[in-house]
């Protein structure tokens, strides 16, 4: 389980194994911020970030804390709480130190909180019983692939707004089913490699 | 409306009743639908929906998480300090979450296996979030177990509906027993069941749940 080299990983958890298309993670905001490609890759870039942050601080906290003191039942607690207080961190460091970028993620941040591809990240990290660098793989391909998936239905769905939609599948119907086309389109990456 | 989609945590449902216990059941179950008409927590819907029987079980997860979180953030709303009252929610549903996920894998440790790290992110459903924040905060406790219900019962059935067709159409078995006289002139598409399946189910129940609602005033995209 845990032979798999960090590339494959990293690749696997890009495109065969996506976090959004085929574990689902992380549908709440990337149906509600999938209106335009710019707002997109703004939260994009802070899911990257704050994924592969996550993933390291939660897999010390869990290896160094939890699992010596016996307490792995309080992980999802511990994991949620870790995850909030980083991000809570991320925003007043950005907003002291660059107000640009602070206006250009303000909004983002707090959302990210929510964001169960986040806590998907750090469990699936723990049931896969990933090492510390296979760990970091995952969480920056998970990154990537949820960044990746949200800019394409953000592209398609900037298209969409010139067609003609029957009108009780307007908006969120209509999106999850192109967003079923798009997880089809990922199913050919399928075979080229895989992680469980 | 559009917008309430924009930040699911914090969203506010149109129309809160402040009245009577069945008028919130029923705003919370079928006029609010969170899954359907909120579109609300579709991360696990979409996830644990390949077979029914994992869909009773999340169903049930979510009622148990709902009621508990409802009733305990609203005995405690007027002794939670403003501020802080996002971290004392979390941390309330967490609570509940790891109550459901240690039952699971204590006497059902298939089921718990099965569903995966999806039990554990119900913490980040939006659903209970949601409820949390925008009814029990406000409500007294007996009325906000009723929210807790409705909504945990309105996600319940539409989760069924979804996993009862895609384990029918993708494997043509219900429950794991095969249907008798179905899959001779039905062949399975196995599609139902992996990933794409998934989106093409709720996108059709969505735009069916909205055909059968009648276009909504406030709405307008």
């Amino acid at each position: 389980m845990s032979e798999t080299s960090v590339w494959v990983i990293f690749i696997a958890a890009i495109f065969t194994n996506n976090i959004l298309l085929t574990n689902f993670l992380g549908m709440c905001s990337f149906i509600a911020c999938s209106g335009q490609i710019k707002t997109s890759l703004g939260l994009g870039t802070a899911v990257i970030f704050v994924m592969i942050m996550t993933t390291i601080i939660n897999y010390a906290v869990y290896y160094g804390v939890l699992m010596p003191l016996g307490l792995v039942h309080l992980q999802f607690i511990v994991f949620i709480a870790v995850i909030a207080a980083f991000v809570q961190l991320v925003e007043m460091i950005v907003e002291r130190f660059s107000p640009k970028l602070y206006f250009a993620l303000g909004i983002f941040l707090p959302l990210i909180t929510v964001n169960c591809a986040i806590l998907g990240a750090s469990l699936f990290m723990i049931i896969r019983q990933y090492s510390f660098l296979q760990s970091v793989g995952f969480g920056l391909g998970a990154g990537i692939g949820w960044a990746v998936a949200i800019v394409l239905l953000a592209g398609l769905r900037q298209k969409m707004r010139y067609s003609h939609v029957p009108q009780c599948f307007q908006g969120v119907a209509i999106a999850m089913i192109v967003t079923g086309v798009l997880a089809m389109a990922f199913m050919g990456f399928a075979g080229m490699v895989s992680i469980q | 409306m559009a917008d309430n989609q924009m930040v699911c945590a914090t969203c506010e449902p149109k129309g809160l009743c402040g009245g009577k216990g069945l008028v919130t059941f029923k705003e919370g179950a079928w006029a609010n639908n969170p899954l359907a008409i909120q579109v609300l927590g579709i991360c696990s819907a979409l996830a644990v929906t390949n077979r029914l029987e994992n869909s009773l079980v999340m169903g049930a997860a979510l009622i148990f998480v709902c009621i508990g979180s409802n009733l305990i953030v609203s005995i405690l709303r007027k002794h939670t300090p403003h501020r802080i009252r996002m971290v004392a929610e979390v941390a309330i549903i967490a609570t509940f979450v790891i109550l459901f996920d240690q039952f699971l894998r204590a006497f059902y440790w298939d089921m718990s296996k099965q569903l995966g790290p999806y039990v554990g992110l119900i913490i980040t459903n939006c659903i209970v979030m949601g409820r949390a924040e925008a009814f029990a905060l406000q409500n007294p406790p007996i009325l906000s177990i009723v929210d807790g219900i409705a909504n945990g019962v309105g996600y319940a059935v539409v989760l069924a509906i979804i996993g009862f067709f895609r384990e029918l159409l993708g494997a043509g078995e219900i429950l794991g027993h095969a249907v008798p006289g179905f899959t001779s002139w039905y062949t399975p598409n196995q599609l139902m069941i992996l990933a794409p399946g998934a989106f093409f189910a709720l996108g059709i129940v969505i735009g069916i749940f909205n055909a059968i609602k009648g276009p909504d005033p406030e709405e307008n995209k």
